[in-house]
């Protein structure tokens, strides 16, 4: 109990006197009210500005997919024209891709857990923090605009593939707003990487040795690097595309002398790590998650850490498998690359098997959706297996079974993404959840994703093409379909409940500081974190500082090589 | 600092080896070189923090053995509440608005954009209070 500091962590420049005395639960003295939410430049806020928001984009992304899935429901559906059908599909995964599942993942729960995690005061350049914040959110406004304009919102597909993508295709100002959209979320996201990458390089506590941070930290620390790595190129290339549409060039255009390839070379080189971006915050949240609620340290932590680094290295050297029915591109590297990826991939399954291994296990609704979210990975990441192969890929490209390889993968995060809310929204906003609608909407959400997906494989490897607004009358198909559209309706229902969960569940049991007994800094402080985020700070000794302050008689052992209690 | 440096490198390294694989197989030019520029991007910030690790003491957060007196001090300085996020975030929205909606919303859009520079550079400059 001796180990701890009470002294200030941090001067602060516009109230130097402000941390001299801890009794508020809040004592900092800035503007408050709708100002605060404008000028504050604190982590916490920001990212809980960064969920909020993307939680409802996820809500507007969603309610284009149930629009999709209920045109789809009889093969010649009215429900919606073609041209709206485009737009559908485009903006359903645009919302979802650029404005959802990144902005999740790298500035919402990344933006509140990181520093905390690593006993920082803040992120390394707080209004560069802010400035992500409100360029993401103008973007998503920039983007979804497209659909007041006369011509409607973008329709060409999220990937803008040239010449769909054209002035002569797409002349209206739906696409401009997309590419312009596109242009600030993705600068959005290249402050964020840097900020995390100097957060986590800089800012961490005395102790905290780069092998003692928590996965979660460590997945965020790849994620800013291949953010750095990849964003750029997504924006060179968007700006090309806007002077082939605007300034007369030709660099996707054939008629020009242009390469329309080249288009997809460059959006694919961002595209596949932009997959991984995604996925590794995710994986670094139910690997927080797993040992907690099975009371057992991380199972092989050095091996997690390496697959993450092997991940991130290899994504670079596979965007071509999107492009093997292109006939330009080498396909035996990137078959042999994307098969690789596999290996740590599945070094990562192995381990949070491991962690479950022999432990008490406690299941709560973040440890449900974690284990949903290993289950229906492994099924997305398998049948990725398939895909790397250029013969099999042949096959399948463009139909539903690479939808359904997609969806089963995003559902998964989708999965992890609900897991790290329950598990970090008491720490967050000092409340706990409900666990009894939270253990609903997972039976629901998991179930809802298999049945979505599981008709969507079927029906691929039947050849049906996505992006089509009709079908062929062929009674297995319309029966398939439906039951995708049920899946679909289940998923929806269980967001609904998650937004229920959130006001039935809104200041009714206060939190406490550790409601998990949990291992990681964060659960040190106080729920909600004050300003500045630490009173004191605890001797850290292992990956586990918490734990081993809370259980002196169960310290953990470096790297999870024991189960921390055989003292 | 050290170990960050050589993740940095060996990254820089691994996308270096791969780049040098892709081109002499595939001949392909746009792969080739974005591969080239990753590798720069691993050695570029490699190499500074690797110069600086040989320069620099020992950092609390590298001693495994360090205790949270170590840290004590001050830690750096953090502006408590900033309006120019905000003002450069409008700026640059209504600079990419202008591009679809007409020139004319580039006059506030760089106007924003310069007041947020100007009012931002002076905010460091003076330590944060405005």
């Amino acid at each position: 109990m001796t180990d701890v500091l009470d002294t200030p962590l941090v001067q602060q420049s516009d109230a130097p006197a402000a941390h001299e005395e801890h009794h508020g639960h809040d004592e900092h003295h800035g503007p408050s009210g709708i100002l605060n939410w404008l000028t504050t430049t604190d982590h916490k806020i920001i990212g809980m500005s960064y969920t909020i928001t993307a939680v409802i984009m996820l809500l507007i992304g969603g309610a284009f997919a149930e629009l999709i899935r209920a045109q789809l429901v009889s093969p010649n559906g009215h429900l919606v024209t073609f041209a709206q059908y485009n737009e559908l599909f485009t903006m359903h995964g645009s919302v979802m891709i650029y404005l959802f599942a990144g902005p999740f993942a790298f500035g919402a729960l990344a933006n509140f857990v990181v520093p905390i995690q690593i006993g920082a005061p803040d992120m390394a350049f707080p209004r560069l923090n802010a400035l992500s914040y409100w360029l993401y959110l103008s973007g998503s406004i920039t983007m979804l605009l497209g659909f007041v304009t006369a011509g409607g919102a973008a329709n060409f597909g999220w990937v803008g593939y040239s010449p769909l993508s054209d002035s002569i295709n797409a002349p209206g100002a739906g696409a401009d707003l997309w590419i312009g959209g596109l242009l600030l979320t993705g600068f959005s996201a290249i402050f964020t990487g840097v900020n995390l990458a100097a957060t986590i390089f800089y800012l961490r506590a005395p102790g905290m040795t780069l092998f003692r941070m928590p996965i979660f930290t460590w997945n965020l620390l790849v994620t800013a690097i291949l953010i750095l790595l990849a964003f750029p190129v997504l924006t060179a290339g968007l700006i090309m595309l806007f002077a082939d549409r605007h300034f007369g060039t030709h660099i996707f255009s054939v008629s020009g002398g242009g390469v329309p390839v080249l288009w997809q070379h460059i959006f694919w080189f961002w595209g596949h790590p932009e997959v991984y971006i995604l996925a590794l915050p995710f994986f670094g949240m139910v690997t927080e998650i797993i040992p907690v609620f099975s009371r057992k340290p991380v199972f092989g932590y050095k091996g997690m850490v390496f697959a993450t680094l092997t991940i991130a290295a290899l994504s670079l050297g596979v965007w071509a498998h999107h492009m093997f029915t292109t006939g330009v591109v080498l396909l035996p590297f990137f078959s042999i690359m994307s098969l690789l990826i596999a290996v740590p991939t599945g070094i990562k399954l192995f381990n949070w098997i491991g962690s479950m291994w022999r432990g008490q296990i406690w299941f709560s609704t973040a440890m449900l959706m974690s284990i949903g979210f290993v289950v229906t990975f492994l099924i997305g990441g398998l049948t990725g297996i398939y895909l790397a192969s250029p013969p099999l890929d042949f096959f399948t490209h463009d139909t539903y079974f690479v939808v359904a390889h997609f969806h089963s993968v995003v559902m998964a995060l989708v999965l992890g993404g609900m897991a790290g809310l329950y598990y970090w929204g008491p720490k967050m906003t000092g409340y706990m959840l409900n666990e009894t609608l939270g253990k609903i909407q997972f039976w629901l959400l998991f179930i809802g994703t298999q049945v979505f997906t599981f008709p969507q494989y079927i029906l691929g490897l039947q050849g049906m093409p996505r992006r089509m607004a009709v079908y062929p009358h062929d009674p297995q198909w319309q029966n398939l379909n439906l039951w995708s559209t049920l899946g679909a309706v289940m998923i929806g229902v269980s967001s609904l409940l998650f937004a229920i969960n959130c006001i039935v569940s809104w200041k009714k049991v206060p939190a406490g500081d550790n409601p998990w007994d949990a291992h990681t800094l964060e659960w040190f402080t106080t729920s909600p974190p004050p300003h500045h985020n630490f009173y004191r700070l605890p001797k850290i000794r292992s990956e586990r500082p918490t734990w081993d302050y809370n259980h002196p008689e169960a310290p953990a052992l470096a790297h999870g090589n024991g189960e921390g209690s055989h003292s | 600092m050290k170990i960050e440096a050589r993740i940095l490198l060996l990254l820089g390294l691994f996308f270096g080896a791969m780049c040098a694989v892709y081109w002499t197989w595939s001949l392909e030019n746009a792969g080739g070189f974005m591969m080239f520029a990753a590798m720069l991007l691993g050695f570029l910030p490699g190499g500074y923090y690797w110069w600086w690790s040989r320069r620099m003491p020992e950092r609390p957060e590298d001693n495994p053995n360090a205790n949270p007196e170590d840290g004590a001090g001050v830690i750096g300085t953090f502006p408590g509440s900033s309006i120019f996020p905000f003002t450069l975030g409008m700026g640059a929205f209504m600079t990419v608005l202008a591009m679809v909606f007409g020139t004319w919303l580039l006059v506030p859009g760089l106007a924003l954009v310069v007041w947020a520079l100007l009012g931002a550079t002076g905010e460091s400059r003076h330590g944060g209070d405005h």
